[in-house]
């Protein structure tokens, strides 16, 4: 039986035929916080599809004048001059202290550029497929670039640099848990759908894994890879090693739905109705556990995240010029700058936001992956 | 029940073996060796060394035989003689160099363990019981939030609020006046002093996931009719909860053990970096870049050793709680 | 209102109203139930799923579940004072509630194993009862649990005290509850269906054994349960009832020979039909028992691991004939038809099939395409009408899969088969883009014999097709099957414990005990008359649904080896 309360808030002649991921997703849409957090994934993954519609300023590009460069306030009701209404910011005007020779920011409340939307800035590359200068959001002014997140030790502009390191972070949470998933699915389904001794050693080398400490592993394994290779390589590489020990998890939870379901009467009944066995396992076993697992490979994501920030941040991940997030909170390391420049801390934010909104996400849809189960 | 766990005792040794063969191939990888990356450094100190005292080297520390057969060496060296071969850069025995060190790794974990489980654990009953209260909630967020924050970043976060608003420097686990001398009751002070920050950055996490895996055995015990016997016989909610549901809910809390042990230790990995105590970590780190193979493989061989045992001593608590475990 | 009552009533029940709120609003599972309970008398409470029969009794006690809450109401107790507390006023979680519960009202249910808690020794539960209430010190708690385990006929209560519930049988799990619920000698027992789970022998000596404790201690019992047969055998009065109101209440005999209700009339009905053979079938001419076997079963051994479930059986089935198989749980009858379908490969002896054409195959040896070919005449009908249908498959995929995948249909002719065989077995076609979760427990079953129909098979097995339902859908579904049998020609191998069901369609019957078939014979016959004394046992515990046959001295047990019940149990 389905859920009792679902039927009053959907009428009964549209549950009678929902579809399972219909039934899913009334009672994901329940899920509140997991909605938001849905909302929030689709558009943090946008984000990374095309960073540089989001950017405002080249994220690689250097300004020696705009070292630390604090983060600017935008503004949209001036009344300096009558009520005028749009978005704009002001510069900020640097001097030295004449003391320490440390650099001040300050507010020019004379001067006032605005911020176009859809304007025209740096160009980039969507998806190697063409490219473009329109942003989201640009500076009137190219000679005065808006930092919405401040500046670098080398002056680039860290809301860039975030946007642009979203593509990398976000993207190898995904590459590695479907390489882990791939590996998880043959290993746990043979596990499972054979059992026997290969089930037996099967089971015995995920105990194995699981209990590894996964860190100092990567760390050995990272340590490995030479630190010279090309970017993508190096990519493909750190992907690999994350997914070298994920897929014990993935493999797990496959496993233990094959074996469950096998001794379904469903699928008993399908083997009576001379169902190829091809199609028992795709048509009637693999819709059952698709939502369980599409469920346990959004908790895995995460994860896998936090994995890649942590070995680039102590340097064994992802090299500078590459844009990570881990990569970037290694210009955070540094008491010292962090001190001057609290907002290095901001690419933290940023993982925050997303490894949260995918935990909700997963939590939300492992609640509902099971419409049929009260 | 003594069958079980000297059955689990026999399953160690393979499971150890296999780590530690692990562990060698691990620190093998990297392309060259020692040497070369010796060889290296000297060189950009624009000393040159011929290849001929490369070779002599390689053959003084044996790098010049197979792996197979460095790899017996070795590990008949660790099993007869507790040694664990020589550091390259250290020049010095390591065996001499990782016990300290090993066991400050340790107590850290293990002192977050008992922190992450005396939290988790009533919250983790609060939560199912009182589910979907205000506190539910709550602590629900600050779950999530605990999971999503590296631990690494919540280190930085800490420390720049003690440097920026309390102007102290965090870090380390002694104080300088300590740091190398022999313990004594004032050092274990000290230690107990500095201790305190990396326990809570490990415990957030860990907490934040354990008070999930908590509430959801608590969720599942609590409709169970047995429940509805004990309350059917007049026991007070409160006797009622921590008699049966919570007891019960306990055996796969007991279990999580053997994750959270590797989960703790590898996450101290991090956090012992930034804030450079004298754990594992940062030499591990250091020998690993250096290609320090024999330190390297040390460290890597017991941390690996010390989850196994952490697995272990999980089944055996598992066994002693659970009747259906231990009667099988 | 039942007879004029001596004496004044132990629990009185006056317009009792338990709701439970909902998202979207409030659900009234019990709506104005009265009744009362003389002390030592036994009041039945009966009705179908969904009754709110359950409800009712934890109400008493508010154990209700989460959110659930009386609403309106009165549950009056009297003391031995003659005063009387209003149970119902009680904070649920106050201490007074709590001195009521298991002292003065104790409670049993349904699932013993899960009833009692898996960590804790089964005398420890007890001595807590005993503790709690009876303020007694370790030793004299524990004695007296021991005391009681003897009371309640546990073998060696010296050793059991110690075990844990996984340790006993269902039937000694049973006891160990009532022998906690007795612990402080309460003055009422509410039994929330305490014999559902339980074998029919096995019931039947939980059922001697309440009521000779009831007896012993004067005790009022409130006895929850769907089983008319057993109402009839141990009730003075029965409170019939229906989505939460009741429909009749009244003394037993009224009950079940003057109900003036129309749910009592449908109730009662509906079993004492599955009481006689039925008329479909007593009409029919009699199986021409001499015309060559559809299927003859010779030798069929099926072994799992070191244990034997199916003994060396040997059966036939004649074409058209329904041949009954029953036996309790673990005496191999699901083994057997599923070995005979081959989601078993039998360990040994042969499954001959006597297929359209004439010709003979061995199923036991058949495999691949052969085996496939064979299926389509050998249909299976499952026990559970949840599980049995892919919830994630519409009704029209579900029955058109046989037809689909051994390509006998497509496109628009394939859906007509299908709103063929909907109406059929008595569904509207126009329900065929449904999922399995808009349809009730007999409804779906229809769904497992349309698809088992839609072969044109020859043979049917039904592996206790009707055990799920309701007693008022069971014999529908039965009636359903003998319509097919008669429009298809089938011949049926009818799985079930429920004797009743065997007697009201089936030709011949096959009794199994452990793994042997140990009877076969005319159903009227084994059903009414039986030879073997396993089978003699067996009906003898089977509690007939009129009050004014309650004689128990013909009971008796029927002990193979000479064995005690608890073979298997503690140790």
């Amino acid at each position: 039986m389905t859920d009792a309360s679902l039927q009053a808030e959907v009428p009964a002649e549209r549950v009678a035929v929902a579809s399972q991921w219909q039934l899913i997703w009334w009672a994901f849409r329940r899920h509140k916080l997991a909605m938001i957090a849905l909302v929030v994934t689709i558009a943090l993954y946008t984000v990374a599809l095309v960073p540089g519609f989001f950017a405002i300023n080249d994220p690689v590009k250097q300004n020696a004048r705009s070292t630390f460069h604090p983060p600017q306030r935008v503004h949209v009701i001036d009344r300096s001059d009558g009520l005028q209404i749009g978005l704009y910011f002001r510069p900020l005007k640097m001097t030295r202290d004449p003391e320490t020779l440390a650099a001040i920011f300050k507010e020019d409340p004379t001067k006032k550029v605005g911020i176009r939307l859809f304007g025209r800035g740096y160009e980039y590359s969507v998806l190697g497929l063409f490219r473009s200068n329109i942003h989201l959001l640009a500076s009137s002014d190219p000679k005065q670039p808006l930092y919405l997140f401040g500046a670098d030790r080398l002056g680039r502009d860290v809301y860039s640099r975030v946007v642009q390191g979203a593509q990398i972070s976000l993207s190898i949470g995904l590459v590695g848990v479907a390489l882990s998933l791939a590996l998880g699915v043959i290993l746990g389904g043979i596990s499972g759908y054979y059992g026997g001794k290969i089930d037996f050693v099967i089971q015995r080398v995920i105990e194995f894994v699981l209990a590894l400490p996964t860190i100092p592993i990567w760390l050995a394994l990272a340590a490995a890879l030479p630190q010279n290779w090309p970017a993508t390589l190096q990519y493909m590489m750190i992907t690999i090693i994350l997914s070298l020990t994920g897929w014990a998890q993935l493999a797990r939870v496959v496993r233990g739905r094959f074996l469950s379901l096998r001794s379904e009467e469903f699928v008993a009944a399908a083997r009576l109705d001379g169902v190829p066995e091809r199609r028992i396992i795709f048509r009637h076993m693999l819709p059952s556990f698709a939502s369980h697992i599409i469920a346990s490979v959004t908790l895995a994501v995460p994860a896998m995240i936090l994995a890649e920030t942590s070995l680039s941040f102590l340097g064994l991940g992802l090299q500078p010029p590459t844009i990570s997030w881990g990569v970037l909170l290694r210009e955070a390391q540094n008491i010292r700058s962090i001190a001057t420049a609290p907002w290095l801390f901001l690419p933290g934010a940023a993982v925050v936001l997303a490894v949260m909104a995918l935990n909700l996400l997963g939590d939300g849809l492992r609640d509902a992956a099971d419409p049929y189960n009260k | 029940m003594l069958r079980f766990i000297a059955k689990r005792f026999l399953w160690m040794i393979p499971s150890l073996f296999a780590v530690s063969f692990l562990a060698f191939v691990l620190i093998q990888l990297p392309p060259g060796d020692y040497v070369t990356t010796y060889v290296a450094t000297l060189a950009s100190s624009n000393e040159i060394v011929d290849q001929n005292a490369a070779a002599q080297l390689r053959e003084r520390f044996g790098l010049d035989q197979p792996m197979i057969v460095q790899y017996s060496k070795w590990i008949w060296g660790i099993v007869t003689r507790g040694d664990f071969g020589l550091s390259f850069e250290w020049q010095q025995p390591v065996s001499g160099l990782i016990w300290e060190r090993m066991a400050l790794t340790l107590v850290l974990a293990v002192v977050s363990l008992l922190v992450t489980w005396a939290i988790a654990l009533p919250i983790g009953v609060y939560s199912a019981v009182r589910k979907y209260s205000i506190g539910d909630y709550g602590f629900t967020i600050f779950s999530f939030l605990g999971l999503s924050i590296p631990s690494f970043l919540l280190a930085l976060v800490l420390m720049y609020v003690a440097a920026v608003h309390f102007g102290q420097s965090v870090g380390g686990l002694f104080s300088p006046e300590y740091e190398n001398a022999p313990w004594s009751f004032g050092k274990l002070l000290d230690l107990l002093h500095h201790l305190w920050l990396p326990v809570i950055i490990l415990a957030v996490s860990s907490t934040a996931s354990l008070i999930r895996v908590m509430r959801a055995n608590m969720l599942d015990e609590l409709p169970k009719p047995y429940v509805t016997t004990a309350r059917a016989k007049g026991l007070s909610e409160l006797r009622l909860l921590l008699k049966y549901p919570m007891r019960i809910a306990l055996n796969p809390f007991i279990s999580t053990i053997a994750w959270l042990l590797p989960n703790l230790i590898s996450g101290s990995v991090v956090v012992a970096i930034v804030l450079n105590l004298p754990t594992a970590a940062p030499m591990l780190l250091q020998s690993l870049m250096a290609q320090d193979m024999y330190l390297a493989g040390a460290f890597v061989l017991l941390i690996c050793a010390l989850t196994l045992i952490g697995s272990l001593i999980s089944d055996i608590l598992l066994a002693l709680v659970d009747p259906r475990i231990r009667l099988e | 209102m039942p007879q004029v009552e001596p004496t004044p009533p132990l629990l009185d029940v006056r317009d009792l109203v338990t709701e439970f709120p909902t998202r979207t609003g409030v659900f009234t599972a019990v709506n104005g139930v009265s009744f009362s309970i003389a002390p030592g008398k036994t009041l039945c409470v009966v009705g179908e799923s969904g009754s709110g029969k359950s409800v009712t009794a934890r109400s008493i006690l508010q154990i209700v579940d989460q959110p659930g809450r009386i609403a309106r109401g009165q549950i009056l107790l009297r003391g031995p004072d003659g005063n009387m507390l209003d149970l119902a006023m009680l904070d649920p979680r106050g201490r007074a509630i709590r001195a009521v519960r298991g002292a003065r009202i104790a409670m049993i249910f349904q699932e013993p194993m899960s009833s009692l808690s898996p960590v804790h020794t089964v005398g420890d539960q007890i001595i807590e009862a005993l503790r709690l209430h009876l303020r007694m010190n370790k030793t004299e708690a524990r004695a007296e649990a021991i005391s009681l385990l003897g009371q309640v006929e546990i073998p060696d209560p010296q050793k059991a005290v110690d075990r844990y519930a996984f340790e006993y049988s269902g039937g000694m799990r049973q006891r160990a509850m009532i022998a906690m619920a007795l612990a402080c000698k309460p003055q009422l027992l509410i039994a929330d269906e305490p014999t559902t789970a339980l074998d029919v022998t096995t019931q039947a000596e939980i059922l001697d054994l309440i009521a000779r404790l009831q007896k012993a201690h004067g005790m009022a019992v409130l006895f929850i349960t769907h089983d008319m047969g057993v109402v009839a055998q141990i009730a003075d009065d029965v409170l019939v009832m229906n989505q939460g109101v009741v429909k009749e209440y009244g003394p037993v005999e009224q009950i079940f020979h003057a109900p003036k209700d129309d749910y009592t009339k449908m109730l009662i009905g509906s079993v004492l039909k599955l009481e006689h053979k039925a008329e479909a079938r007593a009409s029919r001419p009699p199986i021409d028992m001499t015309a060559t076997p559809i299927l003859d079963i010779q030798g069929l051994t099926m072994k799992f691991g070191e244990f034997t479930a199916l003994d060396k059986v040997s059966i036939t089935l004649q074409p058209g004939e329904t041949l009954g198989i029953v036996g309790e749980s673990g005496s191999g009858k699901t083994t057997m038809g599923r070995a005979v379908m081959r989601l078993y490969d039998p360990s040994g002896g042969r499954i001959l099939y006597r297929r359209a054409d004439g010709a003979q195959v061995d199923l036991a040896e058949l495999h691949g395409s052969d085996l496939k070919a064979v299926r389509r005449e050998l249909r299976m009908v499952f026990q559970d009408p949840f599980g049995s249908l892919n919830p994630r498959m519409t009704v029209a995929q579900i029955i058109a899969e046989p037809l689909l995948v051994n390509g006998i249909a497509r496109g628009r002719q394939l859906d007509e088969r299908v709103c063929h065989l909907m109406e059929q077995v008595g569904l509207n076609p126009a329900t065929r883009e449904r999922y399995p979760h808009a349809f009730s427990g007999g409804q779906r079953q229809r769904i497992g014999i349309a698809r088992a129909i839609t072969l044109n098979p020859r043979v049917i097995v039904a592996d206790e097709a009707t055990s799920a339902l309701d007693v008022s859908v069971r014999s529908q579904v039965l009636d359903l099957l003998m319509r097919l049998q008669d429009e298809l020609g089938l011949a049926y191998i009818f799985i079930s414990h429920d004797i009743g069901v065997i007697r009201y369609m089936c030709d011949r019957v096959g009794v199994m005990y452990r793994g042997q078939l140990v009877e076969v014979g005319a159903a009227d016959k084994v059903c009414n008359n039986p030879d073997h004394p396993y089978t003699q046992a067996l009906l003898s515990a089977i509690p007939r649904p009129d009050p004014r046959d309650r004689d128990r001295s013909r009971r008796f047990r029927y002990r193979a080896e000479d064995q005690p019940e608890p073979a298997r149990a503690v140790g």
